[in-house]
């Protein structure tokens, strides 16, 4: 009886969380007749799947996914170049004022982005980087204070006898990392690389903020501008909005495993 | 670890290599954090347009957002009345599914999965499945909730009911902190409540005696991240409502963000921003203090405190 009770509270409340995106799906591929009868269709009559086709090329979303995949992908290589060199000074060396840089580092997490968008949207305007894609690539190349603690966290559990000894067999800093650390954080690299990717694709501030061309923008702002022209187009809204949204869907079905494990030990925000 | 070379150059070398390492966090930090932070304390005492005269004007910018901007007020009190409603309903909703979920239930990956998913997806992505299941007349929520006999309202474009439309929402996508409570409670020695069962404890009385302050350092964590998400919330506000109808959805971020890039008024946003600092600062450290009062640290047993 209890258990009939655990599964009727689970099922109802996965069928609350599903609905939004069956009902994203299904109007995708209504025709404009179907959109609009009440009581509503779960299931369309007749699937036009050429939707997607049509709203995809209603708008030059070619050039945003061009974009997007831009800022992704070169943000991504930074992030994960940057994070876990310095996630390894801070994990296995000693040096002047340490411990400070890192009580630093774990604070600065604190601070909310929207405190410093200002300031920096007139930094990077100073810098002539409004407008194009750097503000959403170039700071990732720095690291982020995130995912250096979350790489830190992980190096100190790998035992150091491993570059004790190729430290005796006369290796340097460098190829330690490279050779011995890189392999061995493998786990926590996927992690971070699919935490970044998602927190890129989806941004929507930072692309509102730093661009102003249509033919600058990602596919999140693409999406939200596309609203604002087409006003109740809601066929063609959810099927670039289904759209949007495979990357990321996809990537967490083939990451689960980490993701999951990836927030019960640390605590992220998705 | 230390070297055993004296020579100078050799032991720069060696000494040079953790900051090295560190070296791009630490410029990157003063460049896009520290940076940017102290310049909009600064801008925050001007009269600062994008284009023309900057005038220091001290405290000015402070002074006229506490005393003489009404929107100042209407959208603190729209973010709290957000959060008042949002914050408890999110800790509770999320700790009721991960308590179901760690009862080896068969297929818990699923319902995790499902939970879950909302939390990948963009906010834009979010927003515009959520206009449309909102939807007043063609709306799937609307529809539902006709089928118990219940007429929903006209949700985005009601002021009583947009702000919660928005609650709703944000629910929706809050499944990493299922998550993080289903790890804390997984980490509860499961003796504990055989022992309790064996002194006669009811499921109630585990639940406020075991695993309510067993996981009460989860919950003040989630409880801090969700404070501050709610003074963060623009993503929503902008793309589902504009901060409508009446300004009911006219979040804090969004007051800030309409100062700065709306009315060009840089200057007297960035005294905004210096304000949410203040206050998700504040509001950290007033439950980090208030936190030995209710968050119990298994290690506090061994010194015989509690």
């Amino acid at each position: 009886m209890r258990k009939i009770l655990i599964y009727g509270v689970l099922i109802f409340f996965s069928l609350l969380f599903i609905a939004p995106f069956f009902w994203m799906i299904t109007t995708a591929v209504k025709s404009p007749e179907e959109l609009y009868v009440f009581p509503p269709k779960w299931i369309p009559s007749v699937f036009h799947w050429d939707n997607f086709i049509t709203a995809w090329e209603s708008q030059p979303f070619n050039v945003f996914l061009k974009n997007s995949l831009l800022v992704t992908g070169l943000s991504l290589v930074g992030q994960l170049v940057s994070s876990s060199l310095v996630a390894y000074g801070f994990a296995r060396f000693r040096f002047k004022g340490k411990d400070m840089l890192f009580m630093i580092l774990l604070a600065s997490m604190m601070i909310p982005w929207e405190v410093t968008m200002i300031p920096q949207y007139m930094e990077f305007n100073y810098l002539g980087w409004i407008n194009t894609l750097k503000p959403l690539i170039i700071p990732a190349w720095f690291g982020s204070a995130f995912f250096i603690f979350l790489l830190r966290q992980f190096i100190m559990g790998i035992p150091v006898e491993l570059e004790e000894a190729a430290r005796i067999d006369g290796a340097n800093p460098i190829q330690i990392f490279i050779r011995l650390i890189v392999p061995l954080m493998t786990p926590a690299l996927i992690l971070v690389g699919v935490f970044h990717f998602l927190s890129s694709w989806n941004d929507y501030l930072g692309p509102l903020i730093f661009l102003n061309d249509q033919s600058k923008y990602t596919l999140t702002l693409g999406l939200s501008q596309f609203r604002g022209m087409f006003g109740v187009d809601m066929v063609s809204i959810m099927a670039v909005t289904f759209l949007i949204c495979i990357p990321p869907l996809a990537l967490f079905f083939f990451a689960q495993r980490y993701i999951v494990g990836g927030i019960a030990t640390t605590g992220i925000k998705g | 670890m230390e070297s055993i070379k004296k020579r100078t150059p050799a032991r720069f070398k060696q000494m040079s290599i953790p900051y090295l390492f560190t070296l791009p966090w630490i410029i990157g930090f003063l460049a896009f954090t520290l940076g940017p932070l102290i310049f909009s304390l600064i801008i925050s005492f001007y009269e600062w347009p994008v284009v023309g005269d900057k005038t220091f004007i001290g405290l000015a910018n402070y002074k006229e957002m506490f005393t003489n901007d009404p929107l100042f007020w209407e959208s603190l009190g729209v973010t709290m009345k957000f959060a008042v409603l949002f914050v408890p309903l999110n800790i509770i909703i999320a700790l009721l599914l991960a308590m179901l979920l760690n009862k080896n239930v068969k297929g818990s990956g699923f319902f995790r999965t499902a939970f879950y998913l909302p939390s990948v997806i963009s906010g834009v992505a979010l927003a515009m499945i959520w206009s449309w299941v909102f939807d007043g007349e063609y709306g799937i929520l609307n529809y539902i909730l006709s089928v118990f006999g219940i007429e929903g309202p006209k949700w985005l474009i009601s002021p009583t009911w947009a702000p919660v439309a928005m609650v709703i929402a944000s629910l929706w996508g809050q499944g990493s902190m299922m998550l993080i409570f289903l790890a804390g409670l997984k980490n509860i020695p499961k003796d504990m409540y055989e022992a309790s069962a064996i002194d006669g404890a009811g499921k109630w009385k585990q639940f406020t005696r075991i695993t309510l302050p067993m996981l009460s350092p989860t919950i003040l964590f989630n409880l801090i991240t969700t404070i501050i998400a709610a003074f963060q919330q623009l993503t929503l506000a902008l793309v589902m409502t504009g901060g409508g109808p009446l300004n009911s959805t006219y979040f804090y971020a969004m007051y800030m963000y309409e100062n700065a890039f709306k009315y060009s008024k840089m200057g007297y946003s960035s005294a905004n921003a210096w304000f949410m600092f203040a206050i998700v600062l504040s509001l950290t450290l007033i439950v980090f203090k208030s936190s030995s009062a209710w968050v119990y640290y298994e290690g506090e047993m061994k010194q015989g405190k509690k």
